[in-house]
């Protein structure tokens, strides 16, 4: 009779085998969970804090209150940064999405050497931002770059300086970090457009659509889940921006492209406020969240899912 | 928004058979297309062509105009004075060791998680996943200051394991490993269970030697990322035997800001390791995004 287990056995073995499970579990997730709690979750704890306390990295930390929030309405800088930061995200987002749109699309017919064209396209994304951003202060050189050589050459007589000047710097750290993400998200937009039934375009054909009622009735509402996508991964990664201004015009000329991660950056690694500057980075993330928060509450409004 | 692996969705070569028909037909729209795509092509590429053509000319020639493409008496010497101005040979080393580990630590660790997340039921599962999701969300900028103070407490300014542990336990690797588990069916892993392998074997022997598209694609982004990093080397590495290879390139960019053509040959031989990797993997690069990204 020892054969048949009691219920009590049974249950006991049940919550054995769910407990052996569990540990199973755990296991698996443990070695990156440890390094992710470490040194990303408890750091972003850590920020908030940081946010309310004085502290220069060396002497004691001191309780601030809201006092770091009341020094970023009297600090120019900050202003200024977030300016050039809504600046550039609002040149950065729209463009790199109707460029990376418009390539998708040229490519996503029959053509010959397709592959080829989509490494092209693709390869700025992938290119070290250092290399890059010296090549493009070079070809943009004010006085004897070759762009502005063109320019003379075809009759334009002052040429603007470009990253040199303060008016047209923040343009060009935008059209080179256009030049360079929209390979990336080209790449969404054909998988997308991949995706949409055939069958949706035989059926507009029969109802006799033309090219335009097919794009603006069939590729466009179909490509919205694509476009949200890639609208709310741009946001972020613009207000982000760092690394690109840092190379190309580490801030400058003047002001002109201090944005508020190089602000950040200067408040804590130059002048050793990391109170502050956890100050200026909760601000970035608060804009960061309150936008993309926005972004998905206007997305049942536009996007379409089969 | 649904984010589904679709391993099938982007072939590198994903015409159709009839597609492949119609490739050679050409109309006014086609050939338009083809002006605009090689026009738009030139332009993307230009700057590597000038690149290029620049690191092989004498300073003096490097903003001739009209641009000489192809440099008359092309200075190949460029390249060999890189390596004896500046310790990039220390550099190329650090940034290939640093690579190398951290993206075999971000393979290891990220596929092992995302199995559980995937395919393992346990107390917890869906908040963690959600606290990996959210960090995501947030800009490392945010956080940077507090990692940099705890460094410092662990004493690890200023060595590479900072950047191998800031770098090798992304949230990123774990999301797109576990979007393409979900798409490998539930069946295959019971039918190896009912034959008693074990959660450990089924995780080695099925869900591995299945996810190699994206593997690969880990493989690829992680080694470009820490290839390409810049900020995580300037804020954590001030010693010059720690320094990497954008460290380097942007220290070469400063000290020799007058020697055009020499800042333009460094900056391409940094270049060639990622033009190597990108070219070798491009088909599975490619398809990666495509399997992380969205579902029509």
């Amino acid at each position: 009779m020892t054969a048949i287990m009691t219920d009590k056995q049974k249950n006991q073995s049940k919550l054995k085998r769910q407990i052996k499970e569990h540990l199973i579990a755990y296991s698996f997730i443990l070695p990156n969970l440890l390094g992710f709690a470490i040194f990303t979750l408890i750091p972003i704890g850590f920020s908030l804090a940081l946010a309310f306390m004085h502290w220069d990295g060396a002497n004691r930390v001191g309780w601030a209150g809201l006092e770091n929030f009341q020094r970023l309405m009297d600090d120019e800088t900050f202003w200024i940064a977030l300016k050039n930061t809504l600046i550039y995200v609002a040149g950065t987002v729209p463009l790199t999405l109707i460029a990376s749109l418009g390539l998708a699309l040229l490519l996503n017919q029959p053509l010959v050497g397709r592959n080829i064209f989509r490494t092209i396209f693709f390869f700025p994304y992938v290119a070290s931002l250092v290399a890059v951003a010296v090549v493009w202060n070079l070809l943009f050189f004010p006085s004897a770059g070759p762009v502005n050589e063109f320019l003379r050459a075809i009759g334009v007589m002052n040429p603007p300086r470009w990253a040199a000047s303060v008016d047209w710097a923040l343009p060009t750290v935008i059209m080179a970090s256009i030049w360079k993400g929209m390979g990336y998200y080209m790449v969404i937009y054909l998988a997308a457009l991949q995706g949409i039934p055939g069958i949706l375009y035989e059926a507009a054909d029969i109802d006799g659509a033309n090219a335009w009622q097919k794009f603006r009735y069939i590729t466009v509402p179909m490509l919205t889940p694509a476009t949200f996508f890639i609208s709310v991964m741009l946001t972020i990664s613009s207000f982000k921006v760092f690394d690109l201004i840092m190379v190309m015009t580490g801030g400058g000329p003047g002001r002109a492209t201090n944005v508020l991660v190089i602000h950040t950056y200067n408040t804590a690694f130059r002048q050793f406020e990391f109170g502050y500057s956890s100050a200026i980075a909760m601000v970035l993330f608060a804009l960061v969240l309150g936008i993309t928060i926005v972004q998905f509450y206007m997305e049942r409004r536009w996007v379409n899912y089969m | 928004m649904t984010v589904s692996a679709r391993p099938d969705n982007l072939k590198w070569d994903d015409s159709k058979s009839e597609e492949k028909k119609n490739r050679f037909k050409l109309s006014p729209g086609k050939i338009l297309t083809y002006a605009l795509l090689i026009a738009l092509s030139i332009f993307m590429l230009l700057p590597f062509f000038w690149m290029l053509s620049a690191s092989l000319k004498l300073d003096k020639d490097v903003f001739v105009f009209p641009i000489q493409w192809i440099p008359s008496d092309p200075q190949w010497s460029n390249y060999q004075t890189i390596w004896t101005q500046i310790p990039f040979l220390t550099f190329f080393y650090n940034t290939t060791k640093l690579t190398v580990i951290i993206t075999i630590l971000q393979l290891a660790t990220s596929s092992f998680a995302a199995y559980a997340f995937a395919k393992l039921q346990f107390k917890g599962r869906d908040f963690l996943f959600l606290a990996y999701i959210g960090s995501i969300a947030i800009p490392w900028q945010v956080y940077m200051v507090p990692q940099f103070i705890m460094m410092r407490r662990m004493d690890l300014v200023d060595t590479h394991l900072s950047l191998i542990l800031l770098q090798a336990f992304s949230a990123f690797g774990v999301f797109l490993m576990r979007q393409f588990f979900i798409s490998i069916p539930d069946e295959i892993l019971d039918a190896a269970r009912i034959d008693g392998m074990s959660e450990y074997g089924i995780y080695f022997r099925i869900m591995l030697p299945l996810s190699k598209p994206a593997l690969a694609t880990l493989t690829i982004f992680t080694a470009v990322f820490v290839w390409n990093d810049f900020m995580g080397p300037l804020i954590y590495l001030n010693s010059q035997e720690l320094k990497t290879i954008q460290l380097g390139l942007r220290l070469f960019i400063q000290q020799y800001s007058a020697d055009y053509a020499l800042i333009m040959a460094a900056a391409l031989v940094s270049l060639i390791p990622v033009i190597v990797l990108f070219l070798a993997f491009q088909r599975f690069f490619v398809e990666g995004i495509g399997t992380t990204g969205l579902k029509g």
